[in-house]
């Protein structure tokens, strides 16, 4: 048993835009860090490496110390995480911590969801950028949230002209919505970019507001989908339905540790600090806001945790117009209340226990329901039909527990015997 | 196209481009990763090692993400689908 306990100035969890924005400021302030990742390559879900990704931003700055594959569990003595990897448990002792856990997509339940090639937005597009062939194959996009968009062109432009065919890109908020948020954009001149390019690539592609998908056809996979558009239902025959309802946090790290929590985001102050001094939160989990807010939150708290404040200070005012976008991607993606009539008393809503939607309406609440029918305790602990559930009846999500993430039985007896000793 | 890596799933050789995930391989191959508890087929869903839905056996070692391992060459992958 590997426990012998590696202590650095700093520990950052999540290698993505966040995560490397702390790790190389608060290494060239001079802090001993290191980097843990759950993925083989550093870059998180948008600068994802692998086949074909962005080496050059996901490259590994300076004096940072990397762990790749390497997921954190469980907390051991105050400011020491366990980790684990392929091969064996490791224990990070920190100074400071900075939480940069990103976002995962939000998943809502409707009859067929289940079925093999309906996946997340993002997660279609990982599994191409992880060399998944898309060239010829029939993709509907649909959900909320500006992902859809990117992913739409991602896909299309992927392997040139023989990229993929997309009938169409559904999104649920409304036109009027999606005009105030193209309107507020005009703030931002590097998303403004980012959209002409979109649209530029996405060129002859049909995008529907107010539209969403009800049911998802196949036999033992996806063959169709029903969407709903107009008041009017449209089956459209597919290979892939890529769709996502914009995203949510990944907070568990922060809940275990105790941090205090706002709106389902982790709280932080000026600084990027959560309730507990030395523990940091940047990016997604701090609130959901994109590429631009990530990296200034991750700088701010990187320089934060090296004490250097005023350098932090300096870049609180380019943060605020970027949380200021975090409102309007929250304000006009919202979730309209049809959503919460797409499942049928059969549609599973917990697909690790194969819960269904009828077995959950006969509970209050979350405890309940869990208590009852298991829905949320397998193996993605209620990441995927936790936030569904909150929106279908209201649940607020249980406290966090460990592990927080399924580990080897070894990992965890070699926990229990350090505790006996 | 990138060199490929040959690996095998279900006992078939696929071969997928270097960079390439289990999870992209074992979709290559037309297989399922599991079935639920309920007896459904299932494919990847999150890609990002959240859902455990793309859960396999990887030479020997079950109940691993495949979205989150990188084929290795000779790599045997195991699925319920």
């Amino acid at each position: 048993m590997d426990s012998e306990t590696r202590r650095y100035d700093a520990v950052v969890v999540g290698g993505g835009p966040a995560g490397l924005a702390a790790a190389s400021c608060a290494a060239e302030c001079g802090l001993h860090v290191a980097l843990i990742d759950d993925n083989p390559e550093l870059g998180g879900q948008i600068w994802r490496a692998s086949t074909g990704g962005d080496k050059k931003r996901s490259s590994v700055p300076p004096g940072v110390e990397v762990f790749r594959q390497t997921r954190v569990f469980h907390l051991g003595e105050p400011g020491v995480l366990l980790a684990e990897d392929e091969e064996r448990v490791w224990r990070f002792g920190y100074r400071k911590l900075i939480l940069a856990t990103g976002a995962r997509e939000r998943f809502l339940p409707f009859p067929g969801w289940t079925l093999p090639n309906v996946m997340g937005a993002g997660g279609l597009q990982a599994l191409v950028k992880s060399g998944l062939p898309i060239a010829g194959k029939r993709v509907v996009v649909a959900g909320s949230g500006p992902l859809l968009l990117a992913v739409g062109a991602y896909l299309r432009k992927r392997g040139g002209k023989h990229g993929a065919e997309i009938p169409l890109i559904c999104e649920q908020a409304s036109r009027s919505s999606l005009l105030r948020f193209g309107a507020g954009l005009i703030a931002y001149p590097a998303k403004i970019a980012q959209g002409f390019a979109l649209r530029r690539e996405l060129a002859g592609v049909r995008f529907a507001g107010n539209s969403w998908p009800v049911a998802a056809e196949g036999c033992e996979r996806l063959e169709a989908v029903l969407i709903s558009r107009k008041g009017k239902i449209e089956r459209i025959a597919c290979d892939y339905l890529a769709c996502g309802f914009h995203l949510v946090p990944n907070t568990e790290l922060a809940a275990l540790l105790g941090c205090q929590m706002r709106d389902g985001c982790v709280k932080v102050d000026e600084f990027q600090q959560t309730s507990i001094a030395g523990v940091f939160c940047a990016g997604e989990p701090a609130g959901i806001g994109g590429l631009e807010k990530s990296i200034l939150e991750g700088r701010i708290a990187g320089l934060s945790a090296a004490g250097q404040h005023d350098a932090a200070k300096r870049l609180f005012a380019a943060r605020r117009k970027q949380q200021k976008f975090a409102q309007s991607l929250d304000r006009e993606f919202r979730l309209r209340s049809e959503l919460k009539r797409l499942p049928d008393a059969e549609t599973i809503v917990c697909r690790c226990e194969d819960v269904t939607y009828a077995r959950l309406r006969e509970h209050a609440c979350w405890r309940a329901a869990k208590l009852h029918t298991r829905c949320g305790m397998g193996p993605c602990q209620g990441r995927i039909c936790g936030p569904a559930v909150q929106f279908l009846f209201g649940w607020r999500p249980d406290s966090v527990r460990p592990p927080i993430f399924p580990a080897r039985f070894e990992s965890l007896a070699g926990i229990s015997r350090e505790g006996e000793s | 196209m990138l060199e490929a890596i040959t690996v095998r799933v279900n006992g078939r050789a696929i071969a997928a481009p270097a960079g390439s995930t289990v999870a992209a391989a074992m979709m290559l191959a037309g297989a399922y990763c599991r079935k639920s508890v309920s007896g459904e087929l299932r494919g990847p869903l999150c890609g990002m090692g959240i859902c455990f839905e793309c859960r396999v056996t990887i030479d020997g070692r079950p109940h691993c993400r495949s979205c989150q391992t990188l084929c290795k060459p000779g790599m045997d992958v195991r699925t319920d689908g």
